[in-house]
């Protein structure tokens, strides 16, 4: 047997030959800089000036930071709506297209569209549908006689702040409804014929068959869904860049205006780092609270 | 935990007992009604763009008439893009930086996740645990280090920057897709070949590859339309004008001042979205298994 024979049978070299592109490339580009980041949070980095060891002064900063807290605020804010529309109204959809209907295969395939195009270039098309004085939403709702005035989408905070989180669920929703549609799909047509010769109701097959059952997919989308609104970035800087009066940013957006637009790196990236605890909050939330609980339903440990 | 996400069994919610209580009239309330309201949501931003993309100036700016139509069409807006910009160039760029993107990132994930799942060498299983936590990092909390890692390596503004680190996003989901689809394969396929003599190059490239195309081409659509889509990235390693790609080209150097000009951005929008709307047609199903084999677990 030649060397190179020997080594192709020994499964543990094998398998670090196999890993070593992947591996290599993932410490070089994400481990790396992952920690590169929660270092630079503690020094005064600046662009083009290595900078040095301050311990917590970034954090402490931010802490007083009233555009800090506000972005917090906001991004605290975007998710929390944005989730919970896009949880109910994914679900919805996901219930609808799980019907016996027509065109079906049509209607699911279309609804992905909005999750697919770029968001960056949906993002425009919002901005242009929000416009102050061509927006065609205004337009209808002027003809309907609902408002007498063109609505300020972009220019006053609270506008500002839910004309975003309408374009983040207009962009989420086709995402949880396919993924829970997948999960409404492998429940057996045998608990509903059960429960409907046992006289179940449509809301009572709803609440103790479908949602019980779908609580483990739940779980990992919603996990998904909340990690990524959490983490957005382009649709606000596409929209708003942050504006009017930083109403919008989100601790994304900030983060790159003070680090690159800034040249502050350090702290740019304390505030990166600052939105890893709220990450690891909200899946360890998801494991252990929805997981849990489908394990104790009956399923299966991985 | 596994779900698995099989073909869709015999329409969940309808063989039920009670559908002869559902009169055509009340379904059409309860499910068509919603859903073409759903839809007519989702697709009006593009019909928007579209509608948009083609329409004069003077009738952009007219707020006589009405807004839904166009009077008289015109492709001045697509032809200031594509022949008085740098447009061509971003798409090039684009497709370009993708597609070595993908390709390099899928060719490493089938290695990683193979060796995962099935070589399953010494400590495999906390490396398939690291991917799926690597899938979890997401770029707005990575990029401004990745800055400065990409700075000191001496390629930024070039379309390296982006080809080296699309794949930190694409690597942990092709393999977390790929280890999946391995994992369906049977075990004695490769006992049998094994015992006949196969090394594990001869399984992998003649046994289970072949079996794990429908893996391979979702992983692969998947991958490309999210370099396709990525912004942060491009937005922060690229600066000079014709080597950005389209998301940034569009967002950063068709926006002139103050005077938006709605026509060329959203014909840029609309080319820009077509590629990708276009190579999903093709292989929705495929699209649709990579999306929800990615939050499987």
């Amino acid at each position: 047997m030649t060397t190179l024979e020997k080594l192709q049978n020994n499964r543990n070299a094998l398998g670090m030959m196999f890993m070593l592109p992947a591996a290599l490339l993932l410490v070089l580009f994400l481990t790396y800089p992952l920690g590169l980041g929660v270092w630079l949070g503690f020094t005064d980095t600046k662009v083009g000036r290595d900078g040095v060891w301050i311990g917590l002064e970034n954090y402490e900063f931010l802490w007083g930071d009233a555009v800090t807290r506000l972005a917090l605020f906001n991004t605290l804010f975007y998710t929390f709506v944005a989730s919970v529309f896009k949880f109910v109204l994914g679900l919805w959809l996901a219930l609808l297209l799980n019907r016996n209907i027509r065109f079906k295969t049509f209607f699911r395939a279309v609804i992905l569209l909005p999750y697919i195009v770029p968001t960056a270039l949906s993002a425009i098309a919002f901005w242009w549908l929000y416009d102050a004085q061509f927006s065609i939403i205004s337009w209808v709702l002027v003809k309907m006689g609902l408002i007498d005035r063109y609505i300020d989408f972009l220019g006053e905070p609270w506008n500002a702040r839910l004309s975003v989180i309408a374009a983040n669920i207009w962009r989420g929703v086709p995402f949880v409804a396919i993924t829970l549609l997948a999960g409404l799909q492998t429940i057996s047509p045998s608990y509903y014929e059960a429960s409907a010769i046992d006289g179940a109701t449509r809301w009572q097959q709803f609440r103790h068959v479908t949602l019980p059952l779908l609580t483990p997919i739940i779980a990992v989308v919603m996990t998904f869904s909340v990690l990524f609104t959490f983490t957005d970035f382009q649709l606000i800087y596409v929209i708003t860049r942050g504006g009017p009066l930083n109403a919008t940013h989100l601790m994304a957006t900030l983060s790159y205006q003070r680090a690159i637009s800034g040249g502050a790196l350090g702290e740019g990236a304390a505030i990166s780092i600052a939105m890893v605890p709220f990450l690891l909050a909200a899946i360890m939330f998801s494991y252990f609270g929805l997981q849990r609980r489908a394990w104790q339903q009956g399923g299966q440990d991985k | 935990m596994s779900i698995t996400v099989a073909a869709p069994s015999p329409q969940a919610g309808d063989s039920v007992g009670m559908n002869y209580l559902e009169t055509p009239s009340r379904k059409f309330v309860t499910i068509y009604l919603p859903l073409i309201v759903f839809l007519i949501v989702l697709l009006f931003p593009f019909y928007w763009m579209g509608i948009t993309s083609v329409k004069p100036d003077h009738e952009l700016l007219s707020r006589t008439g009405n807004p839904f139509w166009v009077i008289a069409p015109t492709l001045a807006h697509f032809e200031k893009l594509l022949f008085r910009t740098a447009y061509p160039e971003w798409m090039w760029n684009t497709v370009f930086v993708s597609v070595v993107a993908t390709a390099f990132s899928l060719a490493a994930s089938v290695f990683a996740a193979y060796a995962i799942e099935r070589l399953r060498f010494r400590g495999s299983k906390h490396v398939g645990l690291s991917i799926f936590l690597a899938y979890l990092v997401p770029p707005s909390i990575l990029f401004i280090p990745l800055a400065a890692v990409v700075f000191k390596l001496g390629l930024f503004d070039t379309r390296w920057a982006l080809i080296l680190t699309y794949p930190t996003f694409l690597i942990p989901f092709c393999t977390w897709l790929l280890m999946g689809y391995f994992r369906s394969i049977p075990f004695e396929l490769e006992e049998c070949a094994l015992i006949d003599g196969a090394t594990r190059w001869q399984i992998l490239t003649k046994i289970v590859l072949p079996l794990a195309v429908p893996g391979l081409i979702s992983a692969g659509i998947f991958a490309f339309t999210l370099s396709w889509n990525e912004f942060i990235y491009a937005l922060t390693f690229i600066s000079s004008s014709e080597i950005k790609t389209l998301p940034v080209g569009v967002v950063t150097e068709l926006v002139e001042g103050d005077v938006y000009h709605w026509g060329p951005l959203m014909a840029g929008a609309l080319l820009g979205s077509l590629p990708v709307a276009f190579i999903y047609s093709f292989f929705v199903e495929y699209y649709v298994s990579g999306l929800t084999g990615s939050v499987k677990e």
